[in-house]
């Protein structure tokens, strides 16, 4: 045991540091434990979670089928600020999604395996988030219904799409990402569903279980072909999250308004979504293992990672903020320095110092350890981050647009209650889509948590 | 349970207990002379294959292939509707804008790539597969009864 350990064993770097599992675990107790979640039954809370959840999907339809009938004057957009609580949910639920993919690609390129708990929720939470997100920029189209006009066909018309436009770019990086990441989750899935397979005992959750694992069998030939596929899909996932929400980011950065048309957007819009993201898989974490008593697998030490990821792309986002505005100083362009002076000091000021106090100030607390290792306080600042991130969003849409260069053409914005019914609706729809998953699927990737255990190391002498 | 009227001998399979023993015997199997071998376990053991005699995986090729067909397909398309089928002149300015055909050429790149990558995998293991002789339910229950890492039997067919 003394020389590095194959795939499965903790590594050197490890030693001294609290297991990513607690002791006493096999591979069949882990198996149990986690298929038992999904196999033993649905437990009565699951029933008014999802309830609830499912209500909130029922506002959502409503809200959209009025909005369907009435167009989007129902919301609180018009001249000059067009894009309102619609683009800042859309770039809000997309930036959370990409902690997910974060965690599933770059931490397995980087031998994190500390991921292998976490990666299969935050990948699920990608999915649903994107989901969100992508309803977003569909309902607030004037006409919703011609919404393959976005795609490169043929039409009659004889019109293809404008592709200088980074509005087209987003239709293929949103389109793109929500394909690779439901593959990446789901051939992370495929041994997971063949272990259900095998384990279910009612013939409806064996046949369902075995046609969605597609007779894997664990074969070496299988874990060959599979792994090399798992390592090149996070080789292309990695490049393809940064630049989803830098194209989301060329949306405002390619525009000349003053506080968009900038050059750090890019950088700054993906350290938001990683900062955003980690929050939302604390918010998810921390009740999850509480209330399936997953404290072994997602352990403390977890947690405490992604706390200090959360706070250094945090400080990443902090220095995007000071930037801005040392830039808008620095430019002398008098239109990008009143832009400036008035996120800070106009209409929207209370918006603005309180997305400085959720993004920049809160999580400063980060640095104490002894904070870092409650549960409760975590997730009190992973939501406190999760509102911050959504007012950066509303701050930099609304602030920039409220204002621009003519005086005769400035307004102001405030969301309607049809904006505040389609967040929260999106929101049950997120709840609703994960009360599911953790129902229906193994909410931890049980095969990869076989692979840290201490009976996967290998002993062999070195060549 | 239908059985096939011609049983026939499919293969044999022994149980270990870690992953250390399998690696032992599929190395001495290999070395004996065995080439037609495999093992299952519950998850991926690195150098288990290479062991065992198998070929590199074609996945990377499958990859590659897939992302070449993405960045040609998609800097085609953008410069087959800009240039060709429905040029709009603002301003003078080139039809064939590369710059701004870059990030959609990256995303197709990276979705046929990816495409590639995960049906690829699937078509060269030969998923979905029903059934496979190593689903035999009744030698399932052999199996389970307790073999000694030294038992051996036979799976038929």
């Amino acid at each position: 045991m003394e020389q590095t350990p194959g795939t499965g064993g903790p590594r050197a770097a490890d030693r001294g540091r609290p297991p990513l599992i607690a002791p006493g675990y096999t591979s069949a107790t882990v198996t149990d434990k986690i298929s038992a979640v999904v196999l033993r039954g649905t437990p009565r809370w699951w029933f008014a979670a999802f309830g609830a959840a499912f209500l909130l999907v029922m506002l959502l339809l409503g809200t959209l089928g009025h909005l369907f009938l009435k167009g989007v004057g129902i919301y609180g957009v018009n001249i000059p600020v067009g894009w309102g609580w619609d683009i800042t949910n859309f770039v809000w639920w997309i930036g959370i999604g990409h902690a997910g993919t974060l965690i599933s690609a770059i931490l397995l390129l980087l031998r994190q395996e500390w991921r292998n708990s976490i990666n299969r929720f935050a990948e699920a939470m990608t999915l649903f988030a994107v989901a969100c997100a992508s309803l977003y920029p569909v309902v607030h189209l004037g006409r919703p219904w011609v919404l393959y006009w976005l795609f490169p066909y043929p039409s009659t018309m004889g019109v293809w799409p404008q592709f200088r436009s980074p509005l087209v770019w987003d239709v293929f990086a949103v389109s793109t990402y929500a394909t690779i990441s439901l593959l990446f989750w789901f051939i992370g899935l495929i041994p997971d569903l063949a272990t259900l397979r095998d384990r279910a005992k009612s013939r409806f959750a064996q046949i369902v279980y075995g046609m969605l694992a597609m007779g894997w069998r664990g074969s070496a030939r299988h874990w060959h072909n599979y792994e090399s596929a798992y390592l090149m899909l996070a080789g292309l996932a990695t490049p393809l999250v940064v630049s989803v929400h830098s194209v989301v980011s060329f949306d405002f950065a390619v525009g000349i308004i003053p506080g968009w048309h900038s050059t750090i957007f890019p950088p700054y819009f993906v350290a938001g979504a990683i900062y955003s993201g980690f929050a939302m898989v604390l918010t998810l974490a921390i009740p999850l293992r509480a209330i399936f008593g997953l404290k072994d697998f997602i352990t403390d030490r977890h947690l405490q990672n992604m706390a200090k990821v959360m706070l250094a792309t945090g400080l990443i986002v902090a220095y995007g903020y000071l930037i801005e505005i040392f830039m808008a100083w620095y430019g002398d362009n008098r239109f990008d320095v009143y832009m400036s002076l008035n996120r800070m000091f106009g209409p929207y000021a209370f918006q603005f110092w309180s997305l400085i106090a959720c993004n920049v100030v809160v999580p400063q607390a980060l640095w104490i350890k002894r904070l870092r290792r409650s549960p409760v306080f975590l997730f009190v600042i992973a939501i406190i981050v999760n509102v911050g991130m959504w007012l950066e969003r509303y701050v930099i849409i609304v602030t920039s647009l409220h204002r621009d260069f003519l005086p005769s053409s400035w307004g102001m914005y405030s969301g309607t209650v049809w904006d505040y019914s389609t967040f929260v609706g999106s929101i049950g729809l997120f709840l609703a889509l994960m009360f599911l998953f953790i129902r229906f699927l193994p909410m931890i990737s049980i095969f990869e948590m076989r692979t840290i255990l201490p009976e996967a190391r290998v002993e062999e002498a070195r060549k | 349970m239908t059985r096939p009227r011609t049983v026939r001998l499919y293969g044999q399979m022994a149980e270990f207990a870690s992953p250390h023993d399998l690696l032992a015997a599929a190395g001495a199997a290999r070395s004996a002379g065995y080439r037609r071998l495999d093992a299952f376990t519950p998850f991926p053991i690195e150098r288990l294959s290479e062991t065992l005699g198998h070929r590199p995986s074609r996945v990377p090729m499958l990859v590659l292939i897939g992302g070449i067909i993405g960045a040609l397909a998609g800097y085609g398309l953008q410069y087959w509707v800009s240039a060709v089928a429905y040029p709009l002149n603002i301003g003078g300015r080139p039809y064939n804008s590369w710059p701004a055909f870059i990030p959609i050429t990256f995303e197709l790149t990276i979705l046929i790539a990816g495409i590639f990558t995960v049906f690829g995998m699937l078509v060269l293991n030969g998923l979905p597969t029903p059934y496979h002789p190593v689903f035999d339910p009744e030698s399932t229950r052999v199996f389970l009864e307790g073999l000694s890492p030294s038992g051996v039997f036979d799976v038929e067919y």
